[in-house]
């Protein structure tokens, strides 16, 4: 049962359910991303989670929670698109399933609204001094630790290089150059900012009386009407030169990211065809990629593509020898040609629509992977039901994945070569 | 078949034992789309010396084959077994730990068919030398993938510091030297020694009728020609209770260092609700030294030692067991002396509260409820537990049972300044 209510600034969407031990709690926030509000963007949940007015530090906090039988928060930020959201997640245990009847999914919405709304603060402009500080050298570390796993570390140069001059190159943590600027004062400033302006969405998944759960949350999280920031629908973007990067570094493993246009997003008509193609193309273990460059050439352990989906862009990444660069290089253009040409067959597209619904199925039966698959459509603005999606899906024909082909083009190679080449 | 409810959860397992020794076990769970399947053998990486079946004196074999032998197991002379789960509208893998090889897939139709697959991969193999040389080139790339993985590298670096001779000190996919031994000769020997369906569990969990789904496996396993097996000789070389290293060094091309403190531990050849109660109590333990409640935690913080990454964990089998804390840290020294100052400080009880204590077991209570909405978690923890004469469904009373004594215990045998190690990555150009 899905129900969705507007109350003031915040959209609820209430997912009653018997499948889970718990019940889920996911606030976001959401902004079009720029330069210049990614970090404090970054640091600001951070800061939320180390203190509120009632539970003034990280001891009081987790000593709470643990109270709470293991409730779990945890925040993380997320690009989607061009939009930067922050989320802040609760998972409280359903008390039917203890021997206690502490009513814990009402104890988790306070708690959650005192961690939003009211957060430890100084003179009434300020966040506490220390914790933001200590924050602050967190998120240098976090910011920093991208270089050390290079799996990442290629998929962010990747971005960096082939989005130049487009908002979705900035990091989803921000940059270290600017996390000195941040005080205790323009972060609060930020946050008042932010809270009054971000769509706001809360979801609720579990096992709930509804209209309790309705007033609860009107009680306690009220939220001034907004008109949310849109970014603008993207235009289409020409490749008019392949681009190709290539840095070096003492690695074992040479890894090979490229990105290629798609310009179709998550919401358009079209992006069930482009699912289908990325299926056949990087998807899966039957997919082209990992057929070719793996299983016959034995080039690589992994060798797949998917998709941003509101970005309109293809990943296609792989962990080679440095010295197989052009090997692989060579295999993967060929199977996009392949794909280009819709050399695939009945059989292959079949199997790659029932893996997509496979797929998808799984996906919901996680009340986190449904809240997500839910916020696409914030996202994107658009209404995809999961019956739709299914129908869309298996509506999918192999001229329709060629149609699909002709928009993609490969836009930029970014190779992290070994130094043995 | 045999049916056990668990009232308060809300759940019922359904078990029996088949003929040929096989162990099958179904949770049914309603409302679910997936139903997710895992046919698990307990051999792992540390069982690389053993007498092989028929024979009558023991051998050594290559580091890394069980885990070679994982990738073989989906190759057959028709083709590659992957290719049929897709087919079907499966998603199909498979792991390999110290102690266990696991073959799964999850599937929301055709599970019947599915299941079929599943058992006829794990049960006819298929090995030539051309295949297992083709295979020798991608599980160098995995391994070379591995080998950039500072994390990894980090954690195979503090348990090698602390055996002598355990070959959970080796690494679960071996070398590229190593590997360039496997043979398919080999890969047989293996496979017919551990691979016998008494030395096995299959575990079904999902929207489905496990009177059914145990009545096809039955009927499975009836027609194909098991013979019984003797039980399997494995063996162990003495290893000492201390560690082998005190400390290490490692350079990698990493701009954030990080250290590791390890502790080896002395609770072995454990089994059933004994391990059980230890293995919760140690957790417990850890729990009330470094949880981000706990006061350490909040002075490794104020004094910038420690970030997001910071964690612990601890781990036991029949055979060995560790405890691990730490993460990324710009002061790896510092980090290391606060980590073990804390930990010796714990094995004379200063800094344990009885008080937090019952706090923790509110949180572990919590954390198991939340474990039982995941599949792969009921499937794969319960066949641990299994594999070591445990019952996942014993978790809470366990936990209920446990004392402030018991957790004041086990810090004092455990925790010992020989029984501890660091392993530390620092950037290279330092």
């Amino acid at each position: 049962m899905k129900k969705i209510i507007e109350n003031g600034g915040l959209k609820l969407h209430l997912l009653k359910t018997e499948k889970y031990k718990t019940n889920t709690i996911v606030f976001k926030m959401k902004t079009p991303l720029t330069k210049e509000n990614a970090t404090i963007r970054a640091l600001l949940p951070h800061v939320l989670q180390s203190g509120t007015n009632t539970y003034p530090s990280i001891t009081e906090i987790r000593s709470y929670l643990e109270e709470l039988y293991g409730a779990v928060l945890y925040v993380d930020l997320q690009k989607k698109g061009e939009y930067h959201v922050i989320s802040i997640t609760m998972e409280l245990a359903n008390e039917k399933f203890l021997k206690s009847d502490e009513p814990l999914l009402e104890k988790g919405i306070t708690f959650l609204a005192e961690l939003l709304l009211n957060p430890k603060t100084e003179n009434n402009n300020s966040f506490d001094q220390q914790i933001v500080e200590k924050e602050k050298r967190i998120l240098k570390q976090r910011i920093q630790a991208a270089f050390d796993d290079k799996m990442r570390y290629a998929n962010l140069r990747l971005i960096q290089e082939m989005c130049k001059n487009e908002p979705y190159s900035v990091p989803v943590n921000g940059y270290l150059e600017d996390v000195d600027e941040i005080t205790a004062q323009n972060l609060y400033s930020y946050y008042e900012k932010s809270i009054a302006e971000d769509e706001l969405d809360l979801f609720i998944v579990g096992d709930f009386d509804e209209n309790e759960v309705e007033a609860l949350v009107r009680e306690k999280l009220s939220f001034t009407e907004r008109n949310p920031k849109y970014v603008s629908k993207a235009i289409s973007h020409k490749v008019d030169k392949e681009n190709v990067v290539i840095e070096k570094q003492d690695l074992a493993q040479g890894k090979l990211n490229i990105g290629l246009r798609t310009n179709i997003r998550y919401g358009d008509n079209d992006y069930f065809a482009l699912q289908v193609f990325n299926g056949l193309f990087g998807g899966f273990p039957h997919s082209k990629l990992f057929i070719n460059v793996r299983e016959k050439a034995s080039l690589a352990y992994y060798a797949a593509s998917r998709l941003e989906s509101h970005k309109g862009l293809m990943m296609v990444m792989t962990g080679i020898e440095t010295k197989n660069y052009d090997r692989a290089l060579t295999i993967i253009k060929e199977q996009l040609k392949e794909m280009k040409l819709g050399h695939f067959t009945e059989d292959e597209l079949a199997q790659t629509k029932a893996m997509i619904q496979n797929q998808m199925m799984e996906t919901i039966d996680t009340s986190r992977g449904y809240i997500e698959v839910l916020y696409h459509n914030v996202i994107s603005q658009s209404n995809v039901t999961e019956e739709l999606w299914k129908e869309k899906i298996n509506e999918v024909k192999k001229e329709d994945v060629i149609k699909v082909g002709e928009k993609i083009q490969l836009d930029t190679v970014y190779f992290l070569s070994g130094m043995e080449a | 078949m045999k049916r056990i409810e668990f009232k308060q959860l809300d759940e019922e397992l359904y078990f029996e034992k088949l003929d040929n020794g096989l162990d099958v076990y179904c949770l049914p769970k309603r409302g679910f789309n997936k139903t997710f399947i895992t046919f698990t053998t307990k051999y792992g990486s540390v069982d690389n010396h053993f007498m092989p079946l028929g024979s009558n004196a023991f051998i050594q074999v290559p580091d890394g084959i069980a885990h070679f032998l994982e990738h073989k197991m989906f190759e057959k002379e028709d083709g590659d077994v992957f290719q049929t789960f897709t087919k079907q509208g499966a998603s199909a893998n498979a792991f390999t730990s110290f102690t266990r090889t696991a073959y799964l897939f999850s599937a929301t139709n055709n599970i019947y068919e599915n299941l079929k697959t599943l058992i006829d991969m794990v049960q006819v193999p298929y090995f030539t030398e051309q295949t297992v040389e083709k295979e020798k080139g991608i599980i160098g790339q995995e391994i070379q993938m591995y080998n950039d993985n500072p994390d990894w590298r980090l954690y195979f670096g503090t348990i090698e510091n602390m055996y002598h001779n355990h070959p959970v000190k080796i690494d679960i996919a071996g070398t590229i030297e190593s590997i360039a031994d496997i043979t398919s000769e080999l890969l047989y020997e293996c496979y017919h020694t551990f691979y016998h369906p008494s030395n096995m569990l299959l575990f079904v969990v999902g929207p489905v009728d496990p009177k059914a789904i145990i009545d096809m496996i039955r009927k499975d396993q009836a027609a194909r020609p098991f013979k019984d097996q003797p039980e399997i000789q494995r063996r162990f070389d003495d290893e000492p209770e201390n560690v082998r290293e005190n400390g290490k060094i490692l350079k990698m091309n990493v701009q954030t260092p990080k250290c590791m403190v390890g502790m080896k531990g002395n609770f072995i050849n454990q089994q059933g609700d004994e391990m059980l109660k230890t293995e919760l109590a140690v957790q417990l333990l850890l729990d009330l030294l470094f949880s981000r409640s706990s006061n350490n935690y909040r002075d490794f913080y104020d004094q910038g030692l420690i970030d997001d990454t910071f964690s612990y964990d601890y781990t036991q089998e029949e055979t060995f067991s560790f405890a691990l804390v730490g993460g990324d840290t710009t002061d790896p020294d510092q980090l290391e002396s606060v980590i073990k100052k804390v930990l010796l400080k714990a094995k004379t009880h200063e800094n344990l509260s009885e008080q937090a204590l019952e706090r923790m077991k509110k949180n572990k209570i919590g954390s198991f409820l939340r474990a039982l909405n995941s599949p792969e978690f009921i499937a794969n923890q319960f066949t641990r537990y299994a594999f070591n004469e445990m019952d996942l469904f014993r978790v809470v009373p366990i936990l209920e049972e446990i004392t402030f004594d018991d957790v004041k215990n086990v810090a004092s045998s455990l925790i010992s300044e020989d029984r501890l190690t660091v392993c530390k990555i620092l950037p290279k150009n330092e």
